[in-house]
């Protein structure tokens, strides 16, 4: 890494300042190193060429030309590799002899420092070894390159990544099924494509198969936003309902196995999750917490738990209850446009449930209203539909209200992020044994848990919040009114 | 005023067949034209380092000769306005076409006492500042600050907030025709306050030293000068096949009137003027379609810079391209079809795609405008248009002799087809006139393109040096450097940007220099004026630049150099 360092020293100059002068076409003598793979094997002759760092401030470099081909023989020294950092293009070159067996990283395209960018062999015979190691290792990572991704494995068609997410098609997205019958004037009964160059980016980006699209621009032809509303059809409701607490929920173990180092672009859902993370950021936002002994809850739910009842119910019912009893019902309110308030009619409680390679919110719909008994039943059959892949959109995109527990992880508080579109979220942590002194002066052991509420203050105030959350305590810790 | 979108095709026009040839240029300020080439060597060879102990390199050798009598009685005319002529003329000086080359020839002459007079059939200006480079700025003007308004990333990075800017159409439209207005009025004022004569007609040859002009239903009038000059221009050049109606598929002097947007333009020819409009329609919203026939992009510039522009302006902007394709047919729309654009590939004519657009841009050059000067009277033929000159623009006729008192500049010439090269043409050869022998070194013209970020350049590109290096035998280096080294650029956060410098190490001479960045087009100029100049890199080295200036980025490329001596 000495030479790293050095190079680093070159590349941090001052312009303008000839005493400090770099010379005008760097010539980077880094990069290419063999990384020692521990392993006494043939494997060994089979160095990586990896992302330099070609200044301090560097995190990702983008290949802006090979200078050499596959195949080609490499001495010690010689240019190989373009890459555009922060700064500047620079000359890499490579540290050994050998082949250059395998361009990873297409030129145009960007890679972090360190990952591995080609492979170098150190004889002709390995050539077709190094070749398949680096098919392998970007067919298993999902490369970082679409273009090389696409070199190696055919582009999996949008539908498989509508399977993959739990939600089904929003209705009010088209189809990409429905979209390939329309009648495209353009595309003279389908044998021609007629997109604009903008779709055709899109489409790429987006990994959108262009004949799969209908075009609804001028004369049938195909613009971005039918390549959008495409790739938007299958991870709409991921889009479209509140994915609460997105960060809080633990990654499903049932991922395919990532490549360290590698770096995976978002599926669309997941581009969706983060579109809906951000657009949170537009919320001002505030947070109150409260401790709430639970002993008494607990106790309930001892006697109950053989009539079905789940905690997760008894802990909708009583925020329902408490939602229900303050004026106007402000904390199950929501701004939509920044102007006004949106009382809604019913208080409907999402409750945020991690599956698999996703969120999902299902909702207990007058929760308020619906007995404990029929309200367990309602989340058992909402857990079931979900899991097949069954929920109707209202059945998870109409909360007014979201709660999200990892209590059952011993996580004892975290804070949640608002899903746009509600007025307010409650984090809700484990219930722990406490030592609680009370106000007679006695010392005593309590179960307390706290939970933490976000809300949109252009509709919530902190005196709401309390109040609610003084009387969500109030239910929980005197719960005789859950079962009512 | 002297600006990009005359500069275009100074090659071959296409004989029937030959289309391979005259298509592809599309613009290109560079391109392969052997002639072209010939000339540049020979001019830069009239040049060539002599005695390098000088530390310059010697002016044209025919400098400081004797005048001659007419030039000693234009000299005692000189001070009292456009002066009377030399015995037996209406005039010393007649030029047909009062464009930026004959504007600069006019006003030269006058300066040096001879009595003037400027033909022009159309209005004052020319393309260039009627339907090139002056309107094309004003839509550039709005262009780049439209890229820098939606550019959220670039505000975000400034700390700027700017809430969704959007355009009028009129207002842009209006914007370059009250440019054209105003340069237009500055242009025939000059012309007026020095006392031109601004005759109106279509100018005709009728003999040596002899000119007719009118206007259609009006009787001619016949004028004598001492010498004429030809100064003609160009028009936009239309491929055979190629149907134009003005509104959905016109050409440039259409365009820069702003008359719709439409949401997909086709732009056949990716030379300077397909580019610059690409840079227009795609800030304004359009998706644009490139068609170019040769097989790549921008075929006109130095390789590394065309490989960096289309990182820049092209890749990350909503345009896509077909390359080794000829438009062979280009139908307007009409009946509520689009315009349809056949195309074939370029070398085996096979059908290859057909583009269905909302509107075809025909940027594929530009072709002389010289029918009708009457050159047949005098025994000229024209090549594929171009009025054939020598070095000092002098015209040739058909058995290659020198037609007496006869000149042709700018663009109806092919010598350089820029506004800037015609009237620096037109100088020279006003100063031929008053005695002072001069050849217009061609290789010290800069160009440019005024895209976001601009390309600018002057001299051979590298392939053009290395070929020149290998014939002649000497060695040639290149220098380079990043605007993402520049301290200015960088406080503009517009580090995006590349500069390259072509030169003799064993003289210091500079070959070329090819900018893509932020004020290219200024910034090019150091470079020319080294070149015209014959200013040696020794020399360069060590030259002051204002700290933090656009300017170090040559700076930077000067100092970089590496010297024999």
């Amino acid at each position: 890494m000495a030479t790293l360092s050095q190079l680093q020293l070159r590349s941090s100059f001052l312009p303008s300042f000839p005493s400090l002068r770099r010379s005008s076409e760097p010539s980077a003598a880094a990069g290419v190193m063999g990384r020692g793979r521990g392993r006494g094997r043939v494997e060994a002759k089979i160095r990586e060429i990896f992302m330099p760092a070609l200044s301090s401030t560097m995190t990702e470099g983008k290949i802006v030309s090979w200078t050499r081909a596959e195949g080609d023989k490499l001495s010690k020294g010689d240019s190989v590799v373009v890459v555009e950092s922060d700064k500047a293009d620079m000359d890499v070159e490579t540290f050994y002899d050998g082949y250059l067996a395998a361009i990873i990283v297409d030129e145009g395209s960007v890679a972090p420092v360190g990952s591995a960018i080609a492979l170098l062999a150190e004889s002709e015979d390995e050539i077709p070894l190094a070749k398949s190691k680096a098919a392998a290792s970007s067919s298993s990572s999902s490369s970082s390159d679409p273009s090389t991704a696409e070199t190696l494995a055919p582009t999996p068609p949008p539908a498989t990544e509508a399977l993959a997410s739990p939600p089904p098609p929003s209705p009010a997205a088209p189809s990409p099924v429905s979209a390939s019958s329309s009648t495209h004037p353009a595309a003279e009964g389908g044998r021609r494509v007629v997109a604009t160059p903008f779709a055709k980016k899109l489409a790429k980006d987006l990994k959108v198969e262009l004949g799969s699209v209908a075009g609804t621009g001028p004369m049938g032809r195909i613009v971005a936003k039918d390549v959008e509303a495409a790739a938007a059809a299958a991870p709409t409701t991921a889009a479209a309902a509140p994915s609460p607490a997105a960060p809080t929920k633990p990654a499903p173990s049932a991922l395919p196995a990532v490549e360290l180092g590698s770096v995976v672009p978002f599926t669309t859902m997941q581009g969706a999750v983060s579109r809906n993370m951000v657009e949170s950021l537009a919320v001002p936002t505030f947070r109150v917490g409260y401790t709430i002994t639970t002993d008494a809850l607990d106790a309930l739910y001892k006697t109950i738990k053989s009539k079905g009842v789940t905690m997760t119910a008894l802990l909708a019912k009583a925020t329902a209850m408490a939602l229900a009893q303050h004026p106007h019902r402000v904390v199950n309110s929501s701004c939509r446009d920044g102007k006004s308030f949106t009382y809604n009619s019913s208080i409907n409680i999402a409750v945020a449930v991690a599956m698999d390679g996703g969120l999902i919110t299902p909702v207990l719909q007058d929760a308020d209203k619906v007995d404990i008994y029929s309200l367990s039943r309602k989340w058992k059959e909402l857990v079931d539909k979900a899991r097949a892949k069954q929920l109707q959109p209202h059945e998870y995109n109409t909360g007014t209200f979201t709660l999200s527990n990892l209590g059952m992880f011993g996580v004892d508080r975290f804070d949640a992020i608002l899903p746009p579109g509600t007025g307010a979220i409650m984090a809700v942590g484990a219930s722990q044994p406490t030592v609680v002194a009370t106000k007679d002066g006695r010392i005593g052991m309590k179960n307390q848990m706290q939970v933490n509420v976000t809300a949109d203050h252009r509709v919530i105030y902190g005196a709401d919040l309390a109040a609610f959350l003084q009387t969500l305590a109030k239910i929980i810790e005197d719960p005789k009114d859950l079962t009512l | 005023m002297h600006s990009a979108i005359s500069l275009s095709v100074a090659a071959p026009f296409p004989a029937a067949g030959a289309r391979s040839d005259a298509f592809p240029l599309a613009g290109g300020l560079r391109p392969a034209g052997i002639r072209f080439c010939g000339l540049r060597r020979e001019a830069l060879g009239l040049r060539r380092l002599r005695s390098p102990a000088t530390g310059r390199i010697p002016p044209a050798p025919a400098r400081g000769l004797p005048r001659t009598v007419a030039a000693a009685a234009a000299a005692a005319a000189a001070g009292a306005g456009n002066g009377s002529p030399a015995s037996g003329f209406d005039y010393d000086l007649v030029i047909i076409g009062a464009g930026v080359g004959g504007h600069g020839a006019a006003v030269h002459a006058v300066e040096n006492g001879l009595k003037t007079a400027i033909i022009e059939g159309d209005v004052v200006g020319g393309t260039c500042v009627n339907r090139g480079c002056v309107p094309s700025k004003a839509l550039l003007a709005v262009s780049g600050r439209m890229r820098e308004l939606h550019d959220e990333h670039h505000l975000k990075s400034l700390g700027l907030k700017v809430s969704s800017p959007g355009y009028d159409r009129q207002g842009v439209a209006d914007h370059a025709n009250n440019l054209v207005s105003n340069i237009r009025s500055n242009l025939t004022n000059s012309m007026k306050a020095l006392g031109v004569d601004i005759l109106t007609g279509v100018g005709t040859v009728v003999g040596t030293q002899k000119v007719r002009y009118g206007k259609v239903g009006l009787p001619d009038k016949e004028i004598t000068a001492r010498d004429i000059i030809i100064a003609t221009g160009s028009v936009p050049f239309v491929p055979n096949g190629i149907e134009i109606d003005g509104k959905t598929v016109f050409t440039s002097d259409h365009a820069l009137k702003l008359e719709w947007v439409p949401d997909w333009i086709a732009i056949v020819g990716s030379g300077y003027i397909g580019l610059e409009f690409s840079d227009v329609y795609t800030a304004l919203g359009s998706e644009v379609t490139f068609v170019e026939a040769l097989d790549q992009l921008m075929p006109g510039f130095d390789p590394e810079i065309g490989k960096l522009a289309q990182r820049i302006l092209i890749n990350p902007r909503k345009i896509d391209y077909h390359t080794g394709v000829f438009a062979k047919k280009i139908t307007p729309a009409k009946d509520g079809k689009p315009v349809l654009i056949e195309l074939i590939d370029a070398k085996t004519k096979e059908p290859k795609d057909t583009l269905e657009v909302d509107a075809a841009l025909i940027a594929t050059g530009r072709a002389p405008f010289t029918k009708g000067l009457g050159l047949e009277n005098i025994n000229v033929v024209t090549q594929r248009g171009f009025v054939p000159v020598d070095e000092r623009m002098r015209v040739m006729d058909a058995n290659g002799n020198l037609v007496p008192h006869l000149y042709c500049i700018g663009d109806a010439n092919g010598k350089l087809m820029l506004a800037h090269a015609a009237s620096a043409q037109g100088i020279s050869v006003v100063e031929q006139l008053c005695g002072r022998d001069n050849v217009l070194n061609h290789l010290s013209v800069p160009a440019a393109c005024f895209t976001h970020p601009e390309i600018s350049m002057v001299g051979l590109t590298e392939p053009q040096a290395r070929e020149k290096a290998e014939k002649e035998g000497f060695e040639i280096s290149v220098a380079k450097t990043s605007f993402k080294a520049n301290t200015k650029a960088l406080a503009e956060n517009e580090g995006e940007g590349f500069a390259k410098l072509i030169y003799r190490p064993d003289t210091g001479e500079i070959l070329g220099v090819h900018i893509l960045g932020l004020h290219a087009a200024d910034l090019i100029h150091e470079a020319s004026n080294a070149i015209a100049l014959g200013t040696r890199l020794q020399e360069l080295k060590v030259a002051v630049h204002a700290h933090p200036t656009l300017s170090e980025v040559l700076d930077e490329l000067f100092k970089s150099t590496k010297l024999d001596t």
